[in-house]
C-alpha cells in the first residue's frame, strides 16, 4: 500500500509549505510516540487524568425491551465527557515532547476545541483554536470553557463560518506558524499522518472495549456501533475488532431531517470521492468538486468529509455505513435518558438509534456494543428547541 | 528555444532586460464579463505569463482576498468547464503565456486525464496545484506532460535542499517560489531569510524561478533581483480591480521600473 493511503483513500494533499510539518510529525510518531517512555506517560495520564478505563456498561433496562444486549462503551465517562481528549492528551504529549510550545486547533461545537485547551493547560502549552462564528454564537457556552482553560478563541469569518472554515483557518495558521506549533487535529480527517495519528489514539477504545466484553461475556459481540462524522470516535472503536471478521462493524451517518434533497452530513452514505483538507475521501460536493454545506441536529457530526480510512472500510465491505435521522437520534437520546438514566450526546444518540431498530431482527443472546462517545450535557439546549419544536 | 513554451516566456523577458511579469486573477473576477476584458488588457499591457484561478470553495492556500474572490466567482457559477470552453475560444488573441492555477478538488473532479487533454486544446501551458506536493505529484504530472502541458511546482522557505532537488528533476516550465511562510495576500514587507533562500533554489534549478504571494510593488525586489526571474501578483491586482483602477496601470510599474 502507498505510504499515507488506506487503500485508494488518504494521501497527503496538503500545500507543499506544510510539507515539513507533516514530515517531521511523521517522524516524531515513529521515533517517539512508538517509544515506551511516551507509552507509559501516556497510559499514565490517560488512566489518572482522563479516567481511563471507561466502563462497559450493560444496560439491563434497554436490553429486556429490545430482545438482545445492549452494551455501551462509556466514553461519556472520560474527562472533559467525550473520547476527544484521548486524542488531544495524546497530541499535546507529543508536541511537547517534539518541543513545541503551543497547539492550535480548529473545533466545531467546540468539544474538541476543550479537549485541546485542556490538554494544553495540563502540559502547559499555549493554545488557539479556531472556530466559525456561527459556531462562536451557536456554543457560547463552550466558548466560555476554553477561555477559562486559558485558551485563545478566535472566530472565522470566511466561508459558510463552520467546521469546515474553522479547519481552513488552522491550516492557514500552521502554514504561517509551523516551528513553534503542533496543530492538534480533532479528527482521523487531514493529510497524513493525522488519520494514522488520530486513529492509533482513540484505538483505546476499541482494545478496552474488547478486552471488557471478552471478560464479562467471554466472547465477541455480534455487532460494534459508533457514530461517524469525522469519524474518530468510530475509528478508535472498530480498530481492534476490525481483524474479527465474525463481528459486524456499523457507522451511523448523520441523515439531518431525513428528507429528500435535504441538508445532511451522510458523506459516506451519499457522497462521491474527492480531496478535502489534505486527504482523498467521500465528501459531499457538487459535480464541479465545490464543498457542501453539511448539516446535522448533532453538531459534531456536520461535516462535508470524513475520515480516509472509513471510506476504505466502505470499499472493502469490513464496515457498514447507516443513515439516521434527526428525529430518530433525538428519539434515541430520550429513550436512554428515561431507561437508563443516561444522557447521550446527539453524536452518540445517532449510534444508539440505530441499535434501537436492531429490536426483532436479533437472537436474544445476541450483544450489540455502541460506542456512547460524549455525554449529552452540551445538547440540552438544542434538545430542548428540538422537542418544542415537535411539540409546535 | 526550450520545450516549454513558459520557459520560453519568461527567457524573452530576461532577454529584454526585465524580470517577466505574471498576474493572478481568479476566473470570473469580478463578474465573467469583466473577467475577459481583464485578461485582455493585461495581454495588451504586456503580461508575459497569465495565471487564471480556478475557484475552489476551500482555497487554503489564500489569505482572505483571495479565497473572497474566489467565493464571489462560484456565486456566479464559474466552472471549470466553462473556463476552458471560453479560453479556447479567445485563446488565439491572447500572446502571454497561460496558467491554470487552483486546488486538486475542482481538477480530480472534472477528470485529470481529460483536464490535460483540454487544457492543452484550450492553450493553457501549464498547471499549478496548490494543495499537491512532490508525494502526490507524479500521476498528475505524468497526465499533463503527455500534452505538452507543465506541472508548475511551489516551493517554499522551508523546502530542504533535498525536496528543492527533488522537485528540480521533475519541474518544466518555471518554479514558483512562495515568498512568505503564508498564505496569498499582500505583505509589506519579505522576510529576510528570502535572499538566501531565493539564491539556493536558483542554484539548484535548472528552469527559470518566479516569485509570487505577498508582492504589491516592484520595490519589494530590493536585494532579490538578480534571482529573480518572474514575479507574480495576484491579491495586490485584486484589490486595484476593487478600487476601479485598470490592470494596464495596474501593470506600468512592474513593466517600465525594471
Amino acid at each position: 500500500m502507498q505510504k499515507g493511503y488506506f487503500g485508494d483513500f488518504g494521501g497527503r494533499f496538503a500545500p507543499e509549505l506544510l510539507m515539513p510539518p507533516l514530515l517531521e510529525l511523521e517522524e516524531a510518531m515513529e521515533r517517539i510516540m512508538a517509544g515506551e517512555p511516551f507509552q507509559r506517560e501516556l497510559t499514565d495520564l490517560l488512566t489518572h487524568f482522563v479516567g481511563r478505563p471507561t466502563a462497559l456498561y450493560h444496560c439491563a433496562n434497554l436490553s429486556r425491551e429490545l430482545g438482545f444486549g445492549l452494551w455501551l462503551k462509556r466514553e461519556d465517562l472520560a474527562h472533559t465527557g467525550a473520547h476527544k481528549i484521548n486524542n488531544t492528551v495524546g497530541q499535546a504529549l507529543l508536541a511537547k515532547h517534539m518541543g513545541k510550545t503551543r497547539l492550535v486547533a480548529e473545533t466545531g461545537a467546540g468539544q474538541h476545541g476543550v479537549a485541546t485547551a485542556t490538554a494544553a493547560a495540563l502540559l502547559g502549552l499555549e493554545c488557539i483554536v479556531y472556530m466559525g462564528a456561527e459556531d462562536v454564537v451557536r456554543q457560547a457556552h463552550n466558548v466560555q470553557r476554553m477561555e477559562l482553560l486559558g485558551a485563545t478563541v478566535r472566530p472565522v469569518d470566511s466561508g459558510s463560518r463552520t467546521l469546515k472554515d474553522a479547519i481552513n483557518a488552522a491550516m492557514r495558521h500552521w502554514i504561517a506558524e509551523q516551528g513553534n506549533t503542533h496543530y492538534c487535529l480533532g479528527s482521523a480527517v487531514g493529510p497524513h499522518p493525522f488519520p494514522l495519528l488520530v486513529r492509533e489514539l482513540q484505538a483505546v477504545i476499541g482494545r478496552e472495549a474488547l478486552d471488557q466484553f471478552q471478560r464479562r461475556v467471554g466472547r465477541l459481540p455480534e455487532q460494534v456501533v459508533a457514530c461517524v462524522g469525522g469519524g474518530s470516535n468510530a475509528i478508535g472503536m472498530f480498530h481492534a475488532f476490525v481483524p474479527h471478521a465474525q463481528v459486524t462493524l456499523i457507522g451511523v451517518e448523520a441523515a439531518g431531517d431525513g428528507s429528500p434533497g435535504c441538508c445532511h452530513s451522510a458523506t459516506l452514505s451519499t457522497g462521491t470521492t474527492g480531496v478535502l483538507h489534505g486527504t482523498m475521501t467521500k465528501l459531499l460536493q457538487t459535480v464541479e468538486g465545490q464543498i457542501l454545506a453539511s448539516h446535522s441536529l448533532a453538531p459534531g457530526l456536520d461535516y462535508p468529509g470524513v475520515g480516509p480510512e472509513h471510506a476504505h472500510l466502505q470499499a472493502l465491505g469490513r464496515a457498514q455505513y447507516v443513515c439516521v435521522t434527526d428525529d430518530q437520534a433525538l428519539a434515541g437520546f430520550m429513550r436512554l435518558a428515561r431507561t437508563e438514566g443516561i444522557l447521550p450526546a446527539l453524536e452518540s444518540s445517532h449510534a444508539l438509534a440505530y441499535a434501537l431498530k436492531l429490536a426483532g431482527t436479533l437472537p436474544r443472546n445476541a450483544n450489540v456494543v455502541v460506542c456512547l462517545s460524549g455525554r449529552g450535557d452540551k445538547d440540552l439546549e438544542i434538545v430542548r428547541q428540538a422537542l418544542l419544536k415537535r411539540e409546535g | 528555444m526550450s520545450t516549454s513554451h513558459l520557459t520560453d516566456k519568461i527567457t524573452n523577458a530576461l532577454a529584454q532586460g526585465r524580470k517577466a511579469v505574471m498576474p493572478y486573477l481568479p476566473a470570473g473576477y469580478p463578474t465573467k464579463e469583466a473577467f475577459w476584458k481583464h485578461i485582455a488588457d493585461l495581454d495588451a499591457a504586456g503580461a508575459d505569463i497569465i495565471e487564471i484561478g480556478i475557484p475552489f470553495s476551500d482555497p487554503v492556500a489564500d489569505g482572505p482576498v483571495v479565497e473572497q474572490a474566489a467565493l464571489c466567482c462560484l456565486k456566479q457559477n464559474v466552472t471549470l468547464a466553462w473556463i476552458l470552453e471560453e479560453l479556447t475560444r479567445r485563446r488565439p488573441t491572447i500572446q502571454a503565456g497561460i496558467v491554470l492555477m487552483g486546488y486538486m478538488n475542482p481538477f480530480l473532479q472534472y477528470g485529470m486525464d481529460k483536464l490535460a487533454r483540454d487544457a492543452a486544446r484550450a492553450g493553457a501551458n501549464g498547471l499549478i496545484i496548490a494543495d499537491l506536493p512532490l508525494e502526490e505529484s507524479d500521476g498528475p504530472r505524468k497526465l499533463l506532460q503527455e500534452h505538452g502541458v507543465d506541472l508548475i511546482p511551489l516551493v517554499g522557505l522551508n523546502s530542504s535542499p533535498e525536496r528543492l532537488r527533488a522537485h528540480a528533476e521533475k519541474a518544466t516550465g518555471f518554479v514558483y517560489f512562495v515568498s512568505v511562510m503564508g498564505t496569498t495576500g499582500v505583505r509589506e514587507t519579505l522576510p529576510e531569510q528570502l535572499q538566501d533562500a531565493l539564491t539556493q533554489a536558483k542554484q539548484i534549478f535548472p528552469i527559470p524561478l518566479a516569485l509570487g504571494f505577498g508582492l504589491h510593488a516592484p520595490s519589494q525586489l530590493q536585494g532579490v533581483e538578480s534571482v529573480v526571474d518572474g514575479v507574480v501578483m495576484g491579491s495586490a491586482l485584486i484589490r486595484h480591480i476593487d478600487s476601479t483602477g485598470t490592470v494596464g496601470d495596474f501593470l506600468a510599474p512592474w513593466i517600465s521600473s525594471q
